[in-house]
């Protein structure tokens, strides 16, 4: 794994405890309407745990047959996962958008 | 380069999720979240160091195949199936994470640096293992099918799978160098979780199905956190702990709407066991459509209480019709929504928007919950615990506690009920003993059709 930088387990605690205050911050009260798609699109973010597949795949000597079959078979399993959840967290929202435009709501 | 790209996508992660809070811009929101992936994915694919020319090619077909399986199933599920689909993807994150590890070890042959490292490993596939397997499990129980009902053991088998999860461990954590059977050690760590899993996911209910999943959710966020930092990826590491931490603010949301702590979710357990269920036969008074379409179209201000039994019978469509008829005459229709109802967070509102029915109509309990005396009649379809008064005023229901819509307090309530079954709960609904309540049996979808055909008469 020859990255152009790496990080220490320190520098990852500190990553790990700034991401935590920001994710709860970003995330609390966000209204019930929204809980599915969010959760949907959170799903679908998780499935990032692909780029360890893919690093796996490109760096591993093409003659590791099973390596090489394992690291197949977590980057289809992750793509799935990542691009499933955005394409469905899409369709969710669209519907949500298209029926803003008539207008016809008793607010509007 | 990668740093740069890395931190384009943090961004992107971070703000994307943030407009996924706000109904104007989550959709805004998705895109730019997966555009941040996406930025990071493809530095990380230029700058990685390739074997040769043929992983290369291999990681694109391998991509295109998993992106299309996830475009046709996401677009070919139906929205009454969304959490299903949910789950399958969530499990299948889960074993990606599971795969990463015991290839890391097995395949790679990587040998681990040090305790820290070896420790990240493991709970990389323990919390993988564990969303694995417990979401196809939930998956199952979503979807319909019949599954074991847990016996007593279960609960022994599930503790004596955590702790043999906890000596592992502490043996690894203990032991004074690096042992060498490492590779056994992670091998037995994620039979133990696969099996956890099973074991974690069977008992709990279907009505806490949200909670399940949102926790399920949590866990595969965790494990990405851990493969980040197995593969000291910030990206990972980061979109993780986002998902994590939403995982886990929705989880605390739906037990603090059901009044139920997690550890009684996760045991399929009520608080008050069932000592108020001796009670005999209730006697229901029931109601015709037709009656019902007239009692509709005499009151001024109308509210429909769904629940998952709107769901099963797909009547959001007819819910629609129905809104839009009394609309043109005269009579305003609200939905009110409890915060678990349905079998996922916000289930109800996917449905309701699903069915064209605008935002503003739909309100949620805490809105109208001090007004509800307002409402002429209510309508409630496929709910049954959710509005059960004996929540605010039996201690001995096992529901006790739980905060309701109070739709007892509308001048009539009529409940659409395909039988006299009780809710999920067991609890025995006191609704139905009230003055104001009447129930109308058969299938919801027809019944409001019935319901709607006579108010076109009328």
């Amino acid at each position: 794994m020859d990255f152009s930088y790496t990080i220490t387990p320190i520098d990852g605690l500190f990553v790990l405890a700034l991401s935590l205050l920001v994710g709860f911050e970003v995330i609390k009260n966000i209204p019930a309407v929204l809980h599915t798609p969010l959760m949907s699109g959170s799903n679908a973010i998780s499935g990032i745990i692909l780029f360890g597949g893919i690093t796996q795949l490109l760096t591993t000597p093409i003659e590791n047959v099973w390596t090489i079959a394992a690291a197949c078979l977590a980057v289809l399993l992750g793509t799935i996962n990542l691009a499933g959840g955005f394409f469905v967290t899409h369709r969710m929202l669209s519907m949500f958008v298209v029926k803003r435009k008539p207008g016809k709501g008793p607010k509007a | 380069m990668l740093v740069l790209a890395y931190l384009v996508a943090t961004v992107g992660l971070v703000q994307g999720l943030k407009y996924m809070g706000d109904p104007a811009k989550a959709k805004m929101g998705n895109l730019v979240a997966a555009a941040a992936v996406l930025v990071a994915l493809v530095a990380l694919v230029a700058v990685t160091e390739k074997a040769s020319t043929a992983n290369l090619l291999l990681l694109l077909v391998m991509m295109g195949i998993g992106t299309l399986i996830g475009n046709i199933w996401s677009n070919r599920v139906a929205m009454t199936a969304m959490p299903q689909l949910v789950s399958i993807f969530n499990g299948l994150g889960g074993a990606c994470a599971l795969v990463l590890g015991l290839n890391q070890v097995y395949g790679q042959g990587t040998l681990v640096e040090d305790k820290l490292g070896g420790s990240v490993l493991l709970l990389t596939n323990l919390f993988g293992a564990v969303a694995f397997t417990g979401s196809m499990i939930a998956y199952w129980k979503l979807d319909g099918r019949k599954l074991p009902r847990p016996a007593r053991t279960q609960k022994l088998i599930a503790q004596a799978l955590l702790g043999l999860v906890v000596i592992a461990f502490g043996y690894y954590l203990l032991s004074p160098a690096e042992p060498a059977h490492f590779p056994v050690l992670l091998l037995a760590v994620s039979l133990a979780a696969l099996l956890y899993g099973v074991y974690f996911a069977l008992p709990v209910g279907g009505a806490d199905m949200p909670v399940m999943i949102s926790l399920l959710n949590a866990l595969s966020g965790v494990a990405t956190l851990m493969a980040g930092l197995v593969f000291h990826d910030p990206v990972m590491i980061i979109g993780g702990i986002l998902v994590g931490a939403t995982g886990i603010i929705l989880t605390l949301q739906m037990c603090v709407a059901m009044n139920r702590s997690l550890t009684g979710v996760l045991a399929g357990k009520f608080s008050g066991s069932g000592a108020a269920q001796a009670v005999g036969e209730q006697e229901l008074t029931s109601i015709t459509a037709v009656e019902t379409a007239s009692l509709l179209a005499f009151s001024k201000q109308v509210a429909v209480v769904p629940g998952y039994g709107m769901a099963v019978a797909q009547a959001q469509r007819e819910c629609f019709a129905l809104q839009e008829l009394l609309r043109q005459q005269g009579v305003d229709l609200h939905f009110i929504i409890h915060p678990v109802a349905g079998r996922m967070p916000g289930h109800m509102n996917v449905l309701l928007a699903e069915a064209n029915i605008p935002y503003s109509s739909v309100k949620e309990m805490s809105e109208v919950n001090s007004t509800m005396e307002h409402y002429d009649t209510v309508l409630v379809i496929g709910a049954n615990d959710v509005v059960n008064p004996a929540a605010e005023n039996d201690p001995g229901s096992p529901i006790y506690g739980m905060p309701i819509i109070r739709a007892y307090k509308a001048k009539q309530v009529i409940v659409m009920k395909r039988s006299t079954a009780k809710g999920y709960s067991g609890a025995v609904n006191t609704l139905f003993d009230r003055q104001n309540c009447k129930v109308l049996f058969g299938d919801a979808k027809a019944s409001l059709e019935e319901i709607i055909n006579e108010l076109k008469r009328i």
